[in-house]
């Protein structure tokens, strides 16, 4: 089943999407738009999660990305934004050297994930992923994930302090 | 004709290739938002890495796909976190353009 | 009582040295308490050491043999040093001699430094000097000595920059340093070698290895250590080429120049050579050394003292003169003669030292003999006190020196150094000219009608007595018909020379030719017409004496040119080498390398995490692309 052609296609499919996407979040001139974009990456993205049997991720995906973050990034871009939104996403001075250095990046890793030989298991991934990630995450994962709900805590409360309006007369 | 098989080797491509175009989005991006979303292309593209490491690697633990879970829990705390700084700034100085911003130089 | 005196004759140095620390420490602000002090200091240290020499000189065993006894000072592996005594005929008439002439000089100061605003300093001095001198004759080890030496040289730059408001002073004092610092050196080298070579620095112990010295080192090395040891006693004792300082020694007051020239320092040095002779006589170029310089420096400073104007500054080269004498005598292997002058010349050159104390004193510090004269009738115990001294120093029997130089005259001749002998003859005619020209000058002829000179009081005067008779009866120890002296205090054998009247003979026409030609010139001669038309005719020559060989303008010259030269090179060096390559170079490298590197701090987060992700592909390449021991190395260990 892995190997039908259903499943190459649509890897394909969405890797082609995903990097277009991708591309134009980052070439989009309009901020707005950009995000838009990323919306359309992440839910490919979640697709992709399928094909790699990662069903609670995909779903994880859709709601974490795809709607919490791009959300809250439009809710950050109408706080701040203001005026043309049509010169809102530009280049810096630097992105030639960044081009070079990225395509350097994608060369070596690109060489060095062709050339590597993975020892790799032809076992399937167990159908019932969530109540295994479930019985991990609450027995020999718990502390990292308590720890993870701490952070959460604690990011909630610093982005509540250090976007709260500052008072005048302090 | 290709011979019609996904691989570990496909999926780490398509990881690579998008790591890098969000690295390239952060390096050369302008507005600080732009920065904070390619960021998130670039931890997305990890996330591909460690559910095909998951699924071609070792499928029967669930490692890759519960770090992928904290990642994205750390992403959200992240995009949070790091929204609110924007905002501080843009309070600051009414600007969100990185290139305006040298206060890392003494 | 006399055998304590000799158990305890460690007694003697530490008598004045408790003067000295009484006086700085307690009656410094009550001036006569102060010189009561010192005067009783010294007078102590005379009674134990006279009666300590009574002691060793009433037991004959103390010919053979020396009284030693000492502590430990101290002990490290493969370096052992003693402190001690060490009494023997040379040491005990040492004592004796400088704790009498120096009780004699504290009396005299008493009455010469009245009213001096400095006089108890003055006396906390004089008695540490003294005591640093009879530390310096006692000792039984050379560091011990090298100790006193060192105090002695202290204790003469204190008291010759006495008058610290005259430069002169200041300056003489610190030529004095500097000189017998140079000289200091070679001498503490050549104790380095001696410690190296024979493990030990006592006296008595040396002096049995340096006797088999075969079995230790080469007739060579012994060489150097002797010249290196040598190298101290002239600057001390002011030997060419390092005399400059004693000259200049006068700018102190009169009772310490007496101190110097006469009892204590400049005698330090002869009395190291001839407790060394142990050392200096298995190298006999050593003691050619020895005997040339001193017979040099001898007739050298005699031909400077001739044409000198300032009383005190005739003698100053009249005692270098007799120090040659002294060094003569040593190196022609006589240390009785040396021992023997040295104790005759302490009496008639503090003597006349102490004389022209009293001229300075009288004509209130005005040195120039030829502005004297007719001193005689207003002074008469200075003036006639005086004459005793030129009488003894010229040679005239029976007065003291003309038995110690005769017998050092003698000694020359019998040991065959002939062209040594005729200098020293030569310079006994000059030493008798240029006595008497200051005696003519400055005691007899016409008055100077500008000079109102009184005679000095009974503390100035007495002293003057008491070393004008032991100027004259001084010398008659030893004679050379019954010379009790010498079978004493020897070096080797008991010298058994038989009275060689032909060289009495000779040195007694020699001075009182020289005494005649100084009466001719300068007394019978009232306008001093012929000593001037000498001085005219010989001009060259004069001018060359006069200004004493130019030594000093020399040693000047050399100063400036090759010590200030190579200043002035490393000064430059300093400058622009080390300040302006290596200082300011660092600095500029630094400040430029600071400048060139601010460039690439932008600030701007994008720069740095570019240049972040650039280094983390040169990482991973490392990684990938290397053997694994090399991408450690380029990662520092992380693996």
């Amino acid at each position: 089943m892995d190997n039908s052609i259903w499943m190459v296609a649509a890897f394909y499919l969405l890797s082609a999407v995903i990097i277009v996407s991708a591309l134009l979040v980052v070439f989009l001139k309009n901020i707005v738009h950009s995000v838009l974009w990323l919306a359309v990456c992440f839910i490919a993205l979640a697709g992709l999660f399928l094909t790699l049997d990662a069903d609670f991720l995909a779903a994880v995906q859709v709601l974490v990305y795809a709607g919490a973050v791009c959300i809250m990034v439009v809710f950050g871009i109408m706080l701040i934004q203001r005026g043309d939104m049509g010169k809102t996403n530009l280049f810096n001075s630097q992105t030639g050297v960044a081009a070079g250095v990225v395509a350097l990046v994608l060369v070596v890793s690109g060489y060095l994930s062709a050339a590597t030989h993975w020892v790799g298991t032809a076992a399937p991934v167990p159908h019932k992923t969530v109540e295994h990630i479930a019985t991990l995450l609450l027995s020999k994962y718990v502390i990292p994930f308590e720890v993870a709900a701490l952070l959460l805590l604690v990011a909630l409360v610093g982005a509540i302090i250090l976007a709260k309006e500052v008072k005048a007369k302090c | 004709m290709l011979t019609l098989s996904v691989g570990l080797t496909q999926y780490m491509v398509l990881s690579a290739i998008l790591f890098g175009i969000g690295l390239f989005g952060v390096l050369s991006k302008k507005n600080a938002i732009a920065v904070l979303i390619c960021i998130e292309l670039m931890l997305n593209a990890v996330n591909i890495n460690l559910l095909a490491f998951n699924k071609f690697v070792t499928p029967t633990q669930f490692i890759g796909q519960i770090f992928a879970i904290f990642v994205i829990t750390v992403a959200a705390a992240e995009v949070g976190v790091g929204l609110a700084i924007i905002i501080a700034i843009y309070r600051n100085k009414l600007s969100v353009n990185l290139d305006e911003f040298d206060w890392l130089k003494w | 009582m006399v055998d304590f005196a000799m158990q305890h004759a460690w007694l003697v140095p530490l008598l004045p040295a408790l003067a000295f620390v009484v006086i700085v420490f307690l009656t410094k602000p009550w001036q006569k308490l102060s010189a009561l002090v010192a005067v009783a200091g010294i007078v102590g240290a005379f009674v134990f050491a006279a009666l300590a020499a009574y002691g060793v000189f009433t037991h004959p065993e103390f010919t053979e043999g020396s009284l030693v006894y000492g502590v430990r000072w101290l002990s490290m592996p493969g370096l052992h040093i003693n402190v001690g005594i060490m009494l023997d005929p040379t040491s005990a008439m040492m004592i004796f001699m400088v704790s009498l002439v120096s009780s004699l000089i504290f009396i005299y100061a008493t009455g010469y430094m009245k009213g001096d605003p400095g006089f108890s300093v003055f006396f906390s001095y004089v008695s540490l000097f003294a005591a640093s001198m009879l530390l310096l004759v006692l000792s039984s080890n050379l560091l011990e000595m090298f100790v006193g030496w060192e105090l002695v040289g202290l204790c003469s730059y204190l008291l010759i920059g006495f008058y610290t408001h005259k430069i002169s002073a200041r300056e003489a004092a610190k030529k004095a340093f500097v000189t017998c610092r140079i000289a200091d050196f070679g001498l503490l080298l050549g104790m380095l070698s001696l410690q190296i070579v024979f493990g030990t620095l006592d006296l008595p112990e040396l002096a049995q290895k340096i006797a088999h010295f075969h079995q230790y080192t080469s007739a060579g090395v012994l060489t150097l250590i002797a010249v290196l040891v040598f190298l101290g006693p002239i600057g001390k004792s002011g030997q060419f080429p390092l005399h400059v300082w004693l000259p200049d020694a006068m700018e102190g007051p009169t009772p310490v120049s007496a101190l110097i020239h006469a009892a204590t320092m400049v005698v330090a040095g002869v009395y190291l050579v001839g407790r060394m002779l142990f050392l200096f006589s298995e190298i006999p170029s050593a003691m050619e050394l020895v005997a040339i310089t001193g017979a040099f420096t001898a007739l050298f400073a005699a031909t400077i003292a001739i044409t000198q104007r300032e009383i005190k500054r005739i003698l100053a080269y009249s005692t270098v003169s007799q120090l040659g004498y002294m060094m003569l005598a040593l190196g022609v292997g006589s240390l009785s003669a040396s021992m023997f002058h040295m104790w005759t010349h302490a009496f008639f050159k503090a003597l006349m030292f102490m004389g022209a104390g009293s001229v300075l004193t009288a004509l209130h510090h005005k040195a120039d003999v030829w502005e004297m004269g007719g001193l005689v009738k207003k002074m008469p115990i200075t003036a006639w006190t005086f004459v005793v001294g030129g009488l003894a120093i010229a040679g005239i029997p029976p007065f003291a020196g003309f038995w110690s130089k005769d017998e050092i005259l003698a000694t020359a001749l019998n040991s065959h150094h002939y062209v040594l002998f005729a200098m020293g003859a030569f310079t006994a005619f000059l030493t008798a000219f240029y006595m008497w020209r200051l005696i003519f000058l400055a005691f007899f002829g016409e008055e100077n009608p500008a000079n109102h000179p009184v005679e000095s009081p009974w503390n100035m005067t007495v002293p003057l007595i008491i070393l004008a008779a032991l100027a004259t009866v001084g010398g008659w120890v030893g004679t050379p018909w019954d010379n009790v002296w010498s079978q004493w205090i020897f070096f080797g054998e008991v010298e058994h020379a038989a009275p060689n009247y032909g060289v009495m003979i000779g040195s007694v026409i020699l001075a009182l030719a020289g005494i005649y030609l100084a009466y001719q010139l300068y007394y019978v001669d009232r306008e001093k017409v012929k000593a001037k038309a000498l001085a005219e005719r010989y001009h060259g020559i004069y001018t060359l004496l006069f200004n004493k060989y130019y030594i000093d303008e020399i040693y000047l010259w050399f100063n400036h040119a090759i010590v200030d030269g190579s200043a002035k090179l490393f000064y430059l060096f300093d400058i622009y080498v080390v300040d302006g390559i290596i200082v300011n170079g660092l600095g500029a490298f630094t400040r430029l390398s600071g400048e060139g590197l601010r460039i690439t701090e932008t600030g701007r987060l994008q720069n740095y995490a570019l240049v972040f992700f650039l280094g983390v592909l040169i990482i991973a390449v490392a990684l990938a692309f290397s053997s694994p021991s090399a991408a450690g190395l380029l990662l520092g260990g992380v693996k």
